[in-house]
C-alpha cells in the first residue's frame, strides 16, 4: 500500500516537473468575422536587427464587399525573436488593427503573419515581409543615404530633390531586385569601384573606388542585397515561422 | 520490509571484508562524480551537437579541421577579457554556417573587428568565463551584467569610439540628443578621453525677461512648453498652477531692464506691417534656414537652429521684436542669430510680420493677480529646488554645481544602487530606458523633468548612456578613438569683429570651429577670386539649385565688404599650393575643347553639375556655369585631382584623373564665364 502511495506521488511529481508552463493567453471574444485580411501599411519596411520598426503594422479585416469590419479578432505571429505589441486585438471601428513590431536579433528578412477567422472558423492569413539590417548593411544604408540615393532613389522631396530625372540613362533603384539580383557580387563591386564604363555602361555612374574603401563598397553591396525586391536568394536569409 | 533491509545490510556490510569492499565502491563512485559532471556538461553537449551538424555538410572536412574540442578561451588581461564563449559558439568564423540552425553555431555577422582581438563580452557583456548557457547569458546573484539586448548593441562600439561612426546610427543619434536636449546642463558626463559632453541647446538668459515677454506667457510656458511650440526643447516639469504662478512671479521680479533700454515701437511700424511684404522679406532673408514656422496647412517648415516662430507674436513684446530684429546682440550678446543690418523700413516690416504670428489660445485662460511677496519668495525656492539656473541665467541665483548625478559610468551602475519601480524591467538597460521615458514614474518628488522623446529616441539615448561604462574608463588609452572637439578658432581684427557680428560661424566651419549648414571656408581664399567674393557678399546668388537653405543677404557697406573679402583672401589659404600657380593664359583652345569632351562624355559631369543652363540639368553639385569668374584655376585643378583632400567628406567622387585630363577639364571649366542662375533665366 505504502509503495503504491510512494509510486503515485513520484509519478505526480515527475509529471508536474516535466509539464511545460503554458502561458494562458486571454482568448479574444470576436464580435464579428470578415472574409479577407489586407495590409493597410507597415509592410516591407527596412528596420534594424533587434530594433522596433519605425512604423507600426496596420492590417484591415474586410467583409465580402471590401468594407472594414469592426470587432474581428486579429492575431500576429512571426519567427522567434519577433515581438508584437499587441500580439492580438479586435479591429477598431474602421476595421483596422495597429501593432508595433520589433524584429529579431538576426539580420535578414522576416516573414510575419496576421490572421483572422471567417464565419466558418477557417483561418485567413496575410503575410508581410520586413527587413532587418545588420551591422554591415547599416553601414551600407548610411553610405547609400550619403552618396547614392540622390540619383538612385526616384522619390523627390523638397529637402532632398532626386536627380534621377536629370540623367539620360536612369539608374536602378536598389530595391529593383529583378535587375540587380541577376548581377554577381563581383560585378556590383566592379561597377561601384570603377564606374559604369567598367561594365560597358553609362559613365553617368562615376567610379567610387578612389573615394570609398573596399569595406565600404562591400557594405553597400550587402545593403543592396538586403533590400532587393524580390528578395536576393543567394545571400539573403529568410526567417519564416518554424 | 524491515527484514529485507536487514538482509541487504548484511549482504554488503556483514563482515569487515564486505564492509571494506562496499566502502571502496562507494568511495570510487563519489570520486567519479567530478569527471562525470564534466563529461555531461552543457558545453560538451553543444560541441557534440556541432560535430553532428557539420558532419552532414559538404564542407565537413574543412569545418572539422577548424574544430577544436575542449574549453576555448580568449584571454586578454589588460582588456579585462576572459571569454569562453567560443567553447559553444563554434561556427563564429565559418562563412558557410551563416544561416544554420541553431543560431548558436552561426557565423558572426560581418563587423570591422576580429573576435580574437576584442573578445565577445567587450561588446555583448555577459559573463565571459562561464561555461553554462544560463550563467554566461543571464544575470545571476554573483554577476549583474547579462547580455546586452541587441537593440542597444551599439553601446558596445561607443566604449572605445568616442567619435561618431558610420555604422552606429543610434549611438550617434543618442549622443546628439544628449547634447541637444541639454542633459549635461545638470548631469556631468566625462568621456574616457577626459573631455566632457557639452550641451548645445543654448537656453536663453532670463536676466531681462520682462523686456521680452509677459508674466502670463512665462506662466503658461513653464506649465507646458510643448503647448506653445511642439518643437520646444524645454522639458515639462509637471508644475501645479500655484507653483507655475510663483515661479513666473519670481522670474519676472528678478528681471532688470536692458541697458540701454528698449526703444518704444516706431509709430510707422503698424502702418508698415504689410503682410505680403513681411512674408517676402522673411523668405529673402532665409529666416527659414534656422527658424521653423507652421504654415497654413499645419506643416512645420524651416530649420531647427533657432526657436520655432509659429506663435512668436503671443510670446514676444512688439518693442522687443523691433529691437531684436534690428540687432540681436543688444538683448543677447552670445546669440547665434546674425546682425542682418536691416534698414528701418525692413525692421518695421519684419516686426509687423512676427507680431501677426500669434496663438491666442495659448494665453486664453491665464489670469494672474499681482504677485505677493510670499509668492515671490516661494517662487525663488522652487527655482532653486528645480535647478532652473542650471540652464538659464537668472539674476540673483547661482548656477548650481553637480545638480544631478554624474553619468560618466552609468553603463556599469550596480543594480543594488538603483531603485526599481513597478513596470520597469529589473536590468540596467530597463532602468535607464525607464528613467529617460518617464522620470517621474520613479517617484513624484523626483526633480528630473519629462522630456518629449519618441520610443526610438529613448532607445537611442539609452544606447548612448549604456556606452558610458567602467570598461570604457579603465581600458588602455591605445584602445580609444578620441572624440573630435571643435576648436576655439575665432577670426581676428576688424574683419573678425565683423564676422562675429554676422555670425558667420553659425553656418560656416572655419579652422575646425563652426556650423555645418554651409560650406567650410577654411581655404576659401585659395578657392575663389577676389572680385567674385566681393560680388557674392554684396548679393549672394544661388550656387546650388537644389538647396533650400541659402546664404542670406546682409546689408553690408562697400567698406565692410572689402574688409571681409581682403581678410578671407589673405588668411584662408591652403599651405598645399599657390592659388596663382596655374595661370589661365596657358590654356589653349584645343585644351578647352578636350576638356569639354571629357566633361560631357568620359566623366559625364553634367549628371550632377550645370555647365550650360540651356542643356544641362544636373543639380547635385554647384552650378559650374560661372566657374571662370568664381574660382582660381589651381584650385579647380587640385579639386579635380582629389576632392576629399581639399574638403573631407564632400560627396564628389575622386575620379582618378590623369594630370592631362585634370588640366584639360580645368581649362574648359575656367572658360565658363556666364552669370548665376537668375541671370541665365532672364536670357
Amino acid at each position: 500500500m505504502k509503495q503504491v502511495l510512494i509510486a503515485v506521488c513520484a509519478v505526480t511529481l515527475l509529471m508536474a516537473g516535466c509539464s511545460r508552463k503554458s502561458k494562458q493567453a486571454v482568448p479574444l471574444q470576436a464580435t464579428a468575422t470578415g472574409t479577407a485580411i489586407v495590409e493597410s501599411s507597415g509592410g516591407k519596411q527596412i528596420g534594424y536587427a533587434g530594433m522596433p520598426l519605425d512604423q507600426p503594422v496596420v492590417v484591415q479585416v474586410n467583409d465580402a464587399s471590401g468594407n472594414g469590419i469592426a470587432g474581428a479578432a486579429v492575431y500576429f505571429s512571426g519567427p522567434s525573436g519577433v515581438s508584437f505589441a499587441p500580439a492580438s486585438a479586435l479591429t477598431d471601428s474602421s476595421g483596422q488593427v495597429t501593432s508595433a513590431v520589433a524584429l529579431g536579433q538576426q539580420a535578414g528578412r522576416y516573414k510575419i503573419m496576421a490572421s483572422t477567422r471567417d464565419a466558418s472558423r477557417k483561418t485567413i492569413e496575410l503575410n508581410l515581409d520586413e527587413i532587418a539590417l545588420g551591422y554591415q548593411q547599416t553601414v551600407g544604408a548610411q553610405l547609400n543615404a550619403q552618396y547614392c540615393v540622390r540619383c538612385h532613389d526616384p522619390e523627390s522631396t523638397p529637402q532632398r530633390v532626386s536627380n534621377m530625372d536629370n540623367l539620360s540613362v536612369k539608374p536602378h533603384p536598389f530595391t529593383e531586385g529583378d535587375t540587380l539580383n541577376k548581377m554577381s557580387d563581383a560585378d556590383l563591386v566592379a561597377i561601384i569601384s570603377h564606374g559604369g564604363p567598367a561594365l560597358n555602361k553609362s559613365p553617368q555612374m562615376p567610379p567610387w573606388g578612389y573615394t570609398l574603401s573596399k569595406g565600404d563598397i562591400a557594405a553597400l553591396v550587402s545593403y543592396i542585397r538586403a533590400v532587393a525586391d524580390p528578395p536576393y536568394e543567394a545571400g539573403g536569409l529568410v526567417y519564416a515561422q518554424k | 520490509m524491515r527484514n529485507k533491509l536487514h538482509a541487504l545490510w548484511r549482504t554488503f556490510f556483514g563482515d569487515s571484508a564486505r564492509a571494506f569492499g562496499s566502502a571502496s565502491v562507494i568511495l570510487l563512485l563519489l570520486l567519479a562524480i567530478a569527471p562525470a559532471k564534466n563529461y555531461f556538461s552543457q558545453w560538451r553537449h553543444y560541441q557534440k551537437q556541432y560535430l553532428h551538424l557539420i558532419r552532414g555538410r559538404a564542407d565537413a572536412v574543412t569545418l572539422e579541421r577548424h574544430f577544436q574540442g575542449g574549453i576555448q578561451q580568449i584571454w586578454m588581461p589588460e582588456q579585462q577579457v576572459t571569454d569562453r564563449c567560443t567553447t559553444c559558439h563554434l561556427g563564429l568564423k565559418e562563412a558557410s554556417l551563416a544561416d544554420v540552425s541553431p543560431v548558436a553555431f552561426r557565423e558572426h555577422p560581418v563587423i570591422p573587428h576580429k573576435l580574437t582581438e576584442f573578445g565577445c563580452t567587450t561588446c555583448h557583456r555577459g559573463q565571459g568565463a562561464a561555461t553554462t548557457v544560463e550563467e554566461a547569458h543571464s544575470a545571476t546573484e554573483q554577476w549583474e551584467q547579462p547580455l546586452l539586448p541587441a537593440k542597444y548593441i551599439e553601446a558596445g562600439c561607443g566604449q572605445c569610439h568616442l567619435e561618431n561612426q558610420t555604422g552606429t546610427p543610434f549611438l550617434n543619434q543618442g549622443r546628439q540628443l544628449i547634447s541637444s536636449s541639454g542633459c549635461t546642463h545638470c548631469h556631468t558626463i566625462k568621456r574616457a578621453d577626459g573631455t566632457y559632453i557639452m550641451p548645445d541647446d543654448d537656453p536663453p538668459s532670463l536676466k531681462h525677461i520682462a523686456d521680452k515677454t509677459t508674466r502670463e506667457w512665462v506662466y503658461a510656458w513653464v506649465k507646458d512648453p510643448q503647448a506653445y511650440a511642439s518643437t520646444a526643447t524645454m522639458p515639462n516639469y509637471h508644475l501645479s498652477d500655484d507653483d507655475a504662478r510663483d515661479i513666473s512671479a519670481f522670474i519676472l521680479a528678478q528681471s532688470t531692464p536692458l541697458e540701454p533700454p528698449l526703444q518704444p515701437l516706431k509709430a510707422d511700424a503698424k502702418a508698415a506691417a504689410d503682410p505680403a511684404a513681411g512674408t517676402t522679406l522673411y523668405g529673402q532673408s532665409f529666416c527659414a534656414s534656422c527658424h521653423a514656422m507652421q504654415n497654413a496647412a499645419g506643416m512645420m517648415v524651416g530649420g531647427n537652429v533657432g526657436p520655432e516662430l509659429t506663435g512668436i507674436g503671443t510670446k514676444a513684446k512688439p518693442e522687443w521684436l523691433q529691437d531684436w530684429v534690428a540687432n540681436p546682440d543688444h538683448y543677447d550678446p552670445v546669440t547665434m542669430m546674425p546682425h542682418y543690418r536691416f534698414d528701418a523700413q525692413q525692421v518695421a516690416t519684419l516686426t509687423g510680420l512676427l507680431e501677426s504670428k500669434t496663438e491666442p489660445d495659448f494665453l486664453a485662460n491665464v489670469h494672474l493677480d499681482n504677485a505677493t511677496p510670499q509668492q515671490i519668495e516661494h517662487g525663488k525656492r522652487l527655482v532653486v529646488e528645480n535647478g532652473c539656473a542650471s540652464c538659464h541665467e537668472i539674476n540673483g541665483i547661482k548656477k548650481p554645481e553637480n545638480f544631478a548625478p554624474e553619468l560618466s559610468r552609468i553603463g556599469s551602475k550596480p543594480l543594488n544602487q538603483l531603485i526599481f519601480v513597478e513596470g520597469v524591467e529589473h536590468t540596467l538597460p530597463g532602468y535607464v530606458a525607464g528613467k529617460v521615458r518617464n522620470p517621474r514614474a520613479f517617484g513624484p518628488s523626483l526633480k528630473m523633468p519629462q522630456f518629449k522623446f519618441t520610443p526610438q529616441q529613448i532607445d537611442a539615448v539609452t544606447t548612448a548612456l549604456l556606452a558610458l561604462t567602467d570598461r570604457a574608463q579603465s581600458q588602455p588609452p591605445t584602445m580609444r578613438i578620441a572624440s573630435v572637439q571643435q576648436s576655439k578658432y575665432q577670426p581676428a581684427g576688424n574683419a573678425g569683429q565683423l564676422m562675429r557680428d554676422l555670425r558667420c560661424l553659425t553656418c560656416h566651419m572655419i579652422n575646425g570651429h563652426g556650423g555645418d549648414m554651409a560650406p567650410d571656408l577654411t581655404w576659401e581664399g585659395t578657392a575663389v577670386q577676389h572680385e567674385w567674393l566681393t560680388q557674392f557678399l554684396k548679393n549672394p546668388e544661388t550656387l546650388r539649385p537644389a538647396l533650400i537653405r541659402r546664404m542670406p543677404k546682409f546689408n553690408l557697406t562697400d567698406a565692410e565688404i572689402n574688409t571681409l573679402a581682403d581678410y578671407m583672401m589673405t588668411v584662408y589659404q591652403t599651405p598645399e599650393f599657390d592659388r596663382d600657380s596655374l595661370p589661365v593664359s596657358q590654356f589653349g583652345t584645343a585644351q578647352v575643347e578636350q576638356g569639354r569632351q571629357l566633361f560631357y562624355s568620359k566623366f559625364a559631369c553634367q549628371s550632377c553639375h550645370i555647365a550650360d543652363y540651356k542643356t544641362d540639368k544636373g543639380y547635385i553639385g554647384p552650378a559650374l556655369a560661372g566657374t571662370g569668374k568664381r574660382f582660381n584655376a589651381a584650385w579647380v585643378y587640385h579639386w579635380l585631382k582629389d576632392p576629399q583632400a581639399l574638403r573631407p567628406g564632400t560627396i564628389e567622387p575622386n575620379q582618378h584623373m590623369t594630370d592631362d585630363e585634370a588640366r584639360a577639364l580645368t581649362a574648359f571649366l575656367m572658360s565658363l564665364k556666364s552669370g548665376g542662375a537668375q541671370e541665365a533665366m532672364k536670357k
